[in-house]
């Protein structure tokens, strides 16, 4: 059967629980989504797939000899704690600033034809989840030459990838619905994710930043996630309960600020796109 | 006229469609409000301005399963609001919409198309947009693309397709299997005489087997061949409902200037 059989403008419930059963409708059209975008995105380019495993590759490298000779971090086998973190950032950079976009593109779509409007979110998601997968190929490469351990602790992983879409879906949502209603904001969240950037320790250690300003780590919902991530792979072993509890805790939260408002405002969108 | 033979649903004794007091305002801001900042600041100062528009003003009717309604109107009097809100893309700023049944909006052919993509492929994105699961288009793949005549190019992407086909594409897809609820607006010409045939003939299945049409058409014979009930909008408010002939008579002395608003 196609779609809803039955249609109340007024229908009482809460408009978050609505979406989320009309995603689950919408399942097949979410699968395909993020199919094409992984196909558009590799077919133009003569290396195809082997691009996205180049790719990581080549940006560690690059920022591990500017870093490393630079700074002279005390990090034993710093491109592989650089190259963890680096996968873990492009997934939550580029599933937030994806889904935002294509939802403002696709809204287009959403003026003519109904359709569960998240659906562009959760696409951006699962499209830069396979990406991340991809990346584990050369990460996996990049330990077995340096030799690093690995240990029973990357069992974990599953785990800490949840939480961290749970984290990055609600982001995406919130920064959505902004974009939406405002047409500057893609600049502004452009500015705001590379200060992010710099703010998260990605390619520093955490001890270079010095205790009065112990704060910004602190308060930086990121870095719980990315612990989550970098943990089992380059300490090689499962993050301490603290973190696992903070990042749920912070997850959670902003999956559901992130749902609710854009479920809450998903039906202005058609006027205003 | 064939209407209550094969109720679609169970509850064939409720309107297909249910339409109360229903109002959408369109807020146009006066002046372009694009930044955030400007928005800040605005608000700050309470200097938001915006100019109402009511594209639909207190609009009630009913529309019985298997009836063909029409609706008639001229430019700018709601129409398109009006199967947009029924097609759920807008919802209704004030009062209520039920829609009983599946609704196919032959309002848009091939939302979604992507030119990149063959024409097989875009049926089950088109398909799965319309709301419809993988399986089932799979199933009935080879029935849309015969309809459409397409089985020779099928495999070719959609950017190789003259506009005919890939309106015929889009019209295949959407009105493959029967709808509970069939929107209209203008009767289509979408490819050449014969498909133009077959398209008619597969409408005038829809409503043997039940379904409930509705119409938006300026071609006012159209709506007097066809309807069974018709209602008149005019500046987004319902200004007659009744027999095809009656209202057609009230608007067409409307226009001619025999009875002036």
């Amino acid at each position: 059967m196609g779609r809803v059989n039955y249609y109340d403008s007024a229908a009482v419930g809460t408009p978050m629980v609505s979406e989320m059963k009309e995603i689950f409708q919408y399942r097949d059209l979410l699968s395909l989504l993020i199919a094409n975008s992984l196909k558009t995105r590799y077919k133009r380019s003569v290396l195809g797939v082997f691009w996205t495993l180049l790719n990581p590759i080549l940006t560690m490298t690059v920022l591990s000899i500017a870093f490393s000779t630079l700074f002279r971090f005390a990090i034993k086998d710093y491109p592989i704690y650089l190259l963890t973190g680096l996968i873990f950032w492009n997934f939550f950079a580029n599933a937030t600033m994806g889904g935002m976009k294509s939802t403002i593109v696709g809204g287009g779509l959403v003026k003519r034809i109904y359709l569960p409007r998240s659906i562009f979110s959760m696409s951006a998601i699962g499209s830069e989840l396979m990406n991340m997968a991809l990346s584990l190929i050369p990460l996996t490469l990049l330990i077995l030459v340096f030799g690093h351990p690995i240990t029973p602790a990357v069992l974990f992983l599953p785990i800490a990838v949840l939480i961290t879409c749970l984290f990055t879906l609600g982001i995406s949502l919130l920064i959505s619905t902004i974009g939406i209603f405002f047409n500057d904001w893609v600049h502004i969240y452009q500015v705001l994710v590379m200060a992010w950037f710099y703010l998260t320790p990605i390619f520093y250690p955490e001890e270079i930043i010095p205790p009065h300003l112990s704060y910004i780590l602190h308060w930086n919902p990121l870095r719980y996630p990315l612990g989550l991530f970098r943990d089992p792979i380059f300490l090689g072993r499962v993050p301490n309960s603290e973190t696992i509890l903070i990042s749920l805790v912070v997850a959670l939260i902003s999956f559901l600020v992130g749902w609710w408002l854009f479920a809450r405002k998903a039906k202005e969108f058609a006027y205003l796109v | 006229m064939p209407t209550l033979f094969n109720p679609p649903i169970a509850s064939a004794f409720e309107p297909a469609i249910q339409i109360e007091n229903l109002s959408v305002r369109y807020r146009v801001p006066m002046e372009r409000i694009p930044s955030l900042k400007e928005y800040t600041i605005r608000r700050l100062k309470r200097n938001l301005a915006f100019q109402d528009f009511w594209a639909l003003h207190e609009v009630t009717f009913q529309v019985a399963h298997g009836e063909f309604f029409g609706i008639i109107g001229p430019n700018g009097a709601g129409k398109s609001t009006l199967l947009k809100v029924i097609a759920r893309v807008l919802h209704p700023t004030t009062g209520r919409v039920r829609v009983r049944g599946r609704v196919c909006p032959l309002l848009e052919l091939g939302a979604g198309f992507d030119p990149e993509l063959t024409g097989r492929e875009n049926i089950l994105l088109n398909g799965t947009i319309l709301g419809f699961t993988r399986r089932d288009l799979e199933s009935r793949q080879n029935r849309i693309i015969e309809f459409a005549g397409l089985r020779d190019f099928i495999d070719a992407p959609l950017r190789t397709y003259s506009s005919g086909m890939i309106a015929r594409l889009g019209f295949a897809i959407v009105t493959d299997q029967n709808p509970d609820i069939l929107i209209i607006d203008e009767i289509l010409s979408v490819g050449d005489a014969e498909f133009q045939e077959k398209s008619t003939k597969r409408m005038s299945e829809f409503l043997n087997s039940g379904s409930t049409i509705i119409l938006v058409s300026h071609r006012l014979e159209d709506i007097q061949r066809f309807c069974q009930r018709v209602i008149w909008l005019q500046r987004g408010r319902l200004e007659a409902e009744g027999d095809p002939d009656s209202v057609i008579q009230k608007y067409k002395d409307r226009v001619s200037g025999k009875h002036p608003s």
